[in-house]
């Protein structure tokens, strides 16, 4: 079984936000692999424990993308695809098209991803990909299970479990409940060093940078405005319920 | 000319960061009802063994994962901060459990009884001190008397980490004496099941309460002549280069301990709110804080130069005894100002500072007392 286990590294989950020059500013924050990627990740890693195979990490970023890479390398997987090309970095369009000309080059049988990142929380880079690939995908998985080539998982669907069949080769994103990722061990950060990782520019995947350009511009970037205190309202129910929808249309205009 | 670097390597902070994020899941939530129970965490050091942890610097061929002392300091550093009893067993486990054994064993010793230790399926522990011995090891009284192929050791060992836990430990004993007559000393590899062993009770502490803390008892325990380390004279050599390693761990621990309470100390401290602010606005708590974290990253600093050196086979004596007295004083001293304040709240077990402080005290004590590495530094600088 060949797996590769599309990667994201994202700000810690901890970390504060805050803007310079109209861009998220990204000095003196720490960096970690996307937690939905962690357990694609492991989701891999087991397959492979089950059943053999190789698991291959693709990411797409800059240098220091490469401690995430290291990571899940460290926790067992045998060797990653890093697409280092300024021009690879554009929106979820260009990421699609760089991963999906990337994972063309290799044979695959599954392709495991997070759900979304904990960064943007666009949710698309995965099921774009499948399009590309012409594969199909099953999003949000809670569950997994291989016999041969066919696949049924189960997947978060606001609060039930849709269960969903599909043939090998597929695509799966995972969901928080999937699994309890494992700590690297130290004997796996050691190794992680030493497994190959290839870095790749866009020219080495035969695209060019007009090609991939994104098609979407983020316009303006701003922090949500300061929480004020909160007011609690009194009185009975009809009442509150009154005062509630007069603040959501006047005060706060969502209405 | 660049060659003062204070980064880590991609390998040590990725060490660091997985031993941060075991430490926060799975030791810091136990560290109040360990230290409230008085309870051994076996079940963290399977973990930590299966994590590769409790070998962390032992070669591979042993077992270990073959780090370096500067990733064994900072690991020391992230569990410390979790929960100060773990950190302590666990330096024990590492640096005087495995320690002499690596440092001093044959082949067949390391082979034997250093490896089930480094891959985290037993403990290990280090009997030095006595009633009467601890820093002075000339009063140490337990004796090894060569009967054939075999030693008969008795004595009696105090205050020894792990060791109600452990399945190997060494002991210094006595085995007779030199030309000026003073007294031999000799380590022995006693594995705990041995007849004559026993642990006699297991003491109550102020603080460190989840680490093992017993006394021995050796009543005619007989090993074979294979099991003494180095030579019949080597031990007191042996156990100064175990203690100096020893002491990179406890001032890595003091510094764990120290981030600790200074870390409860500021998030307290933004959250009281007193005359119409928060505490942390007023100077006279800025101080102490700002105090706080000049210490910690000065003892850091000192710990990690000392692990360095370590790593470069270079003589570390001074430069550990130094990291170990200054990374204990001022965790101690942070202990006491976290508790400060927290005011009443600090006093109670509800904030994790009443604990601390209690821990913290054992750094000043154990692996020679801050007066004893004062001695340490005097003589080396030709006192």
């Amino acid at each position: 079984m060949n797996i590769i286990v599309c990667i994201k590294q994202t700000f810690d989950t901890e970390a504060k936000i805050s803007l310079e020059n109209g861009a998220v500013k990204e000095d003196g924050v720490q960096f970690i692999l996307n937690p939905y990627d962690e357990y694609a990740v492991e989701e891999a890693l087991k397959i492979k424990e089950e059943q053999g195979g190789e698991v291959t990490v693709v990411t797409v970023g800059p240098a220091r993308v490469e401690e995430a890479i290291r990571t899940a390398l460290a926790m067992g997987a045998d060797e990653a695809i890093h697409i280092e090309d300024e021009a690879a970095y554009g929106d979820e369009y260009t990421i699609a098209e760089v991963l999906a000309a990337a994972i063309r080059q290799k044979s695959y049988d599954l392709i495991l991803a997070g759900n979304q990142a904990v960064d943007d929380g666009s949710g698309q880079v995965a099921v774009r990909l499948a399009q590309l690939l012409d594969i199909a995908h099953i999003s949000t998985i809670t569950k997994l299970e291989i016999h041969g080539t066919q696949v049924v998982a189960e997947r978060d669907a606001e609060g039930d479990t849709e269960i969903a069949e599909a043939s090998l080769p597929v695509l799966v994103t995972a969901q928080q409940g999937l699994n309890e990722p494992r700590y690297p061990s130290l004997i796996g950060i050691r190794k992680a060093s030493k497994k190959p990782l290839t870095k790749l520019t866009l020219a080495d995947l035969g695209l060019s940078a007009d090609a991939v350009g994104r098609k979407v511009t983020p316009v303006e970037v701003f922090l949500p405005a300061a929480k004020g205190a909160g007011r609690i309202l009194e009185g009975d129910t009809a009442m509150r319920v009154q005062e509630l929808v007069r603040e959501l249309r006047q005060t706060s205009k969502v209405l | 000319m660049t060659s003062v670097n204070f980064d880590l390597s991609q390998e040590q902070s990725m060490i660091v960061k997985m031993v941060r994020e075991f430490a926060e899941e799975e030791i810091a939530p136990k560290a109040a009802e360990v230290d409230r129970n008085a309870r051994f965490p076996i079940e963290t050091f399977e973990k930590l063994g299966e994590l590769g942890l409790l070998g962390l610097p032992i070669s591979e061929e042993y077992g270990g994962a073959g780090g370096d002392t500067i990733s064994y300091a900072l690991a020391v550093e992230e569990i410390g901060r979790a929960c100060g009893s773990t950190g302590l067993s666990y330096a024990a486990h590492v640096s005087l459990g495995c320690g002499p054994l690596y440092y001093f064993g044959t082949e067949e010793q390391k082979k034997k009884y250093l490896t089930p230790l480094a891959s985290g399926k037993a403990l290990g522990s280090f009997g030095l001190t006595e009633p009467n011995a601890g820093s002075d090891a000339g009063g140490t009284q337990t004796r090894a008397v060569r009967d054939g192929d075999s030693y008969v050791i008795n004595g009696s060992k105090s205050f020894i980490t792990n060791a109600g836990y452990a399945k190997t430990i060494v002991v210094t004993a006595v085995v007779g004496k030199d030309e000026r007559g003073k007294n031999r000393i000799g380590a022995f590899i006693v594995p705990t099941d041995t007849k004559g062993f026993s642990v006699v009770r297991t003491y109550e502490k102020m603080g460190l309460r989840g680490s093992n803390t017993v006394e021995l008892s050796l009543e005619d325990v007989r090993v074979p002549a294979e099991n003494l380390l180095g030579s019949e004279s080597a031990g007191f050599k042996q156990f100064l280069y175990t203690l100096d390693g020893g002491r990179i761990s406890i001032g890595a621990l003091s510094v764990g301990l120290a981030r600790a309470a200074y870390e409860a100390a500021l998030q307290y401290a933004k959250e009281r709110v007193q005359f119409g602010h928060t505490i942390s606005k007023f100077q006279a708590i800025q101080f102490k804080l700002a105090d706080m974290a000049m210490h910690i990253e000065l003892a850091r600093d000192m710990v990690l130069k000392a692990a360095w050196l370590k790593d470069q086979h270079r003589p570390f004596t001074k430069e550990s005894a130094m990291a170990k007295l200054f990374a204990s004083e001022i965790c101690m001293r942070a202990a006491d100002q976290a508790v400060q304040i927290h005011g009443g709240a600090g006093y109670v077990q509800d904030f994790p500072v009443e604990r601390i402080m209690r821990d913290a005290k054992l750094m000043e004590i154990g692996e020679g007392t801050s007066e004893v590495q004062r001695l340490v530094i005097a003589r080396q600088i030709g006192c």
